[in-house]
């Protein structure tokens, strides 16, 4: 048993407890301290995606054996998750620091490692009632950082967003009751084995826990119609915060990718292909929905958040095909919208914090004004999906799989018009920014409401560190570009493990160490069926 | 005592329900406390219902038992909501003290926006 499994979930949540309690008082002890815990997460979540090469590895939490136990599986898809979760966390912190966001309220490092825990967890573990408690540890803490250095607008959408997440999580606990009362299980791998299985009676049940499980994953993944706390959240988080919530919502993804393939996918005889019914047309209303938003946004943040929203609309248009090719095409859009969202809020924040507002209307020139409008221009194309960044090869590849005669008009219309009218979004509020201001020259604009003969404030320009982390997100765009190759194999072996549900299934109940000790020991004493009979017979319990 | 159960579950929920559809912050809270009991109850009711027996297999004798890993997942949702409702608890007052009313909807994004003094408090 590989216990570095578990590494990357234990690791935050030693840490974040010593950094809330121990370091409070000191910022740049719990600055250093969250900066290495995040530095060694890294580290391992590098390692553990150069070990998942193989088959699927299970972590026996208390050496349980499956169905009875918790078990952690890291296999591709998750071992990829991981690693973008730490590169992500570890920008997100640097800029964090660099720009002081982290000094503006309690508590900033303490909430981050708990989210990253979180998230991690819900990236490894096996077991749905286990993926609940973790989503309910990375909501906490993204509560927490949400209302960070607080502010009027900023708690009353911090209420908002706290509201519809206990909702939603009211849901999931409803979702897993039913799956309980049909199948008797909780972990995912039996919950495989079992669905195709169960008598036709059961089938209604199983049918309303997937889709109630649908929609508490699309509130996560911002999908239509639970996408509507999205551009009112991130607009009003802290920049930092806006950025690292990138991965709350491929949260939401990846849980349909893993449970609703592994469980509720198309060949199983109680849901059929009812899943991708409904998640394709959200989906597609979702791309137009983001591209609406974007081109009516007046003020730059929610420009940003609804542009998020677009991009996992397309997303979610390869993912509801629930087929290997398109779900190539999911996986690798994932990684570039990540760091597409990472980089524009970073960016976003940069330039707001020397603007004072975000409101899309003319200002004055930032110092910096033609080094954010390279930085702007660059990840606007690559949200948008404009070549050569990996935005366009994304959405290249999710056009290329969807070509279903039912599905591909519509797809390859949303993702091309919603393109489009995202390029003319970002377009507009790219000219407001940078061009515009550059032809003012100093001169005081007449709408702004400041008085004309107070001198400007100096503005500080931004250092080397504040940059780097912005850049670095750019960069990511740029490798996953230029590795776009040998990625999207990965990316194919990927999908291809995320399908293979017999081997996952066999991975996780036959490989139980306490079952293997099992076996030997019938082999050594022979069977006593007096003894094991009673054992055995309560089949449809776990212990949490 | 199915009929008990099941109403009254369904009664919570519709009260949780109606509570979290008002506008102000605190009938919202109350609602999603509704909403909690009522899962909690329907998650007890997802291991069959049975009363009188021991949560655990007897070696000795077949004995009728009952499910023992629904009330371990109700104790963890207890748990949870409760700490969950505290933080939204805590979050409302904040929200409240800020902007002296605790109405749960946000302004007219657009007007707010079009103020140049109004700025997001970066």
């Amino acid at each position: 048993m590989n216990h570095w499994i578990i590494a990357p979930v234990i690791l935050p949540a030693l840490l974040a407890p010593i950094i809330g309690f121990v370091m409070r008082h000191d910022i740049p002890l719990a600055r250093v301290a969250s900066l290495a815990g995040t530095g060694a997460l890294l580290a391992i979540a590098i390692g553990l995606f150069l070990s998942a090469g193989g088959d699927p590895q299970v972590y026996y939490l208390g050496d349980w054996p499956a169905p009875f136990g918790i078990v952690l599986v890291l296999d591709k898809l998750s071992a990829l998750m991981v690693l973008l979760t730490a590169v992500l966390a570890m920008i997100v912190l640097v800029h964090a620091v660099a720009t002081g966001w982290d000094a503006r309220g309690w508590h900033f490092h303490a909430l981050f490692q708990f989210q990253l825990m979180g998230v991690i967890g819900a990236f490894l573990t096996g077991d749905v009632f286990n993926l609940f408690v973790f989503f309910e540890i990375l909501l906490i803490a993204s509560y927490g950082l949400m209302i960070h250095s607080g502010g009027r607008k900023r708690m009353r959408a911090g209420l908002q967003y706290v509201v519809i997440n206990l909702a939603g999580s009211t849901l999931f606990l409803f979702a897993l009751g039913v799956i309980y009362a049909a199948t008797g299980t909780l972990n995912m791998a039996d919950l495989a084995q079992r669905i195709p299985e169960l008598p036709e009676g059961e089938a209604a049940l199983v049918r309303v826990a997937a889709i109630l499980l649908l929609v508490v994953f699309g509130l996560k993944a911002a999908l239509f119609p639970v996408h509507f706390w999205l551009p009112a959240t991130y607009s009003s988080a802290p920049a930092p915060v806006a950025a690292l919530f990138a991965i709350m919502t491929k949260v939401g993804a990846y849980a349909i990718i893993r449970v609703h393939s592994l469980a509720f996918g198309p060949d199983v005889a109680a849901t059929g292909g009812m899943i991708s019914d409904w998640l394709f047309p959200a989906a597609i209303i979702t791309i137009a929905v983001g591209a609406f938003g974007v081109l009516g946004a007046r003020r730059l943040m929610p420009l940003i958040a609804f542009s998020v929203v677009g991009s996992m609309g397309a997303l979610m248009v390869a993912v509801s095909a629930f087929e290997p090719a398109a779900m190539t095409a999911a996986l690798y859009y994932l990684v570039h919208s990540t760091f597409a969202a990472a980089a524009l809020f970073l960016l976003a924040d940069l330039v707001v914090s020397r603007r004072e507002s975000d409101v899309l209307t003319l200002r004055p020139a930032t110092v910096q004004n033609g080094l954010f409008a390279a930085l702007f221009f660059a990840a606007a194309i690559g949200m948008a999906g404009m070549p050569p960044l990996s935005g366009f090869l994304g959405k290249l590849m999710v056009l290329d799989a969807m070509r279903a005669p039912g599905q591909m008009p519509w797809a390859w219309a949303a993702i091309l018009i919603g393109s489009l009218m995202t390029i003319v979004g970002f377009a507009r509020a790219g000219s407001t920014l940078f061009w515009k201001p550059t032809a003012l020259s100093g001169e005081p604009v007449p709408d702004d409401g400041a008085d004309p003969a107070e001198p400007a404030p100096e503005q500080a320009r931004a250092g080397a560190a504040e940059i780097a982390p912005t850049m670095l997100s750019i960069a990511a765009l740029a490798l996953v570009t230029g590795f776009a190759g040998p990625l999207s194999g990965y990316m194919s072996d990927t999908s291809a493990q995320v399908f293979d549900r017999a081997g996952y299934v066999s991975a996780v109940l036959d490989g139980g160490p306490v079952k293997q000790a099992a076996e030997k020991d019938k082999k050594a004493e022979g069977a006593e069926p007096s003894q094991d009979a009673p054992a055995d017979e309560p089949a449809d319990g776990e212990d949490h | 005592m199915e009929f008990v159960v099941a109403s009254s579950v369904g009664a919570l929920t519709a009260a949780g329900v109606y509570l979290i559809l008002r506008l102000r912050a605190f009938a919202v809270i109350l609602g999603l406390a509704l909403l909690s009991y009522a899962v909690n109850v329907f998650l007890f009711a997802s291991g069959r219902l049975a009363i009188n027996m021991p949560p655990i297999l007897s070696p000795y004798e077949d004995l009728a038992y009952s499910d023992p890993l629904p009330q371990a997942l109700v104790l963890t949702a207890i748990v949870i909501s409760f700490g969950m409702t505290a933080v939204l608890v805590m979050v409302a007052l904040g929200a409240y003290l800020e902007s002296e009313d605790d109405r749960i909807d946000l302004e007219d994004e657009a007007e707010e926006g079009d103020a140049p003094g109004e700025v997001s408090k970066l």
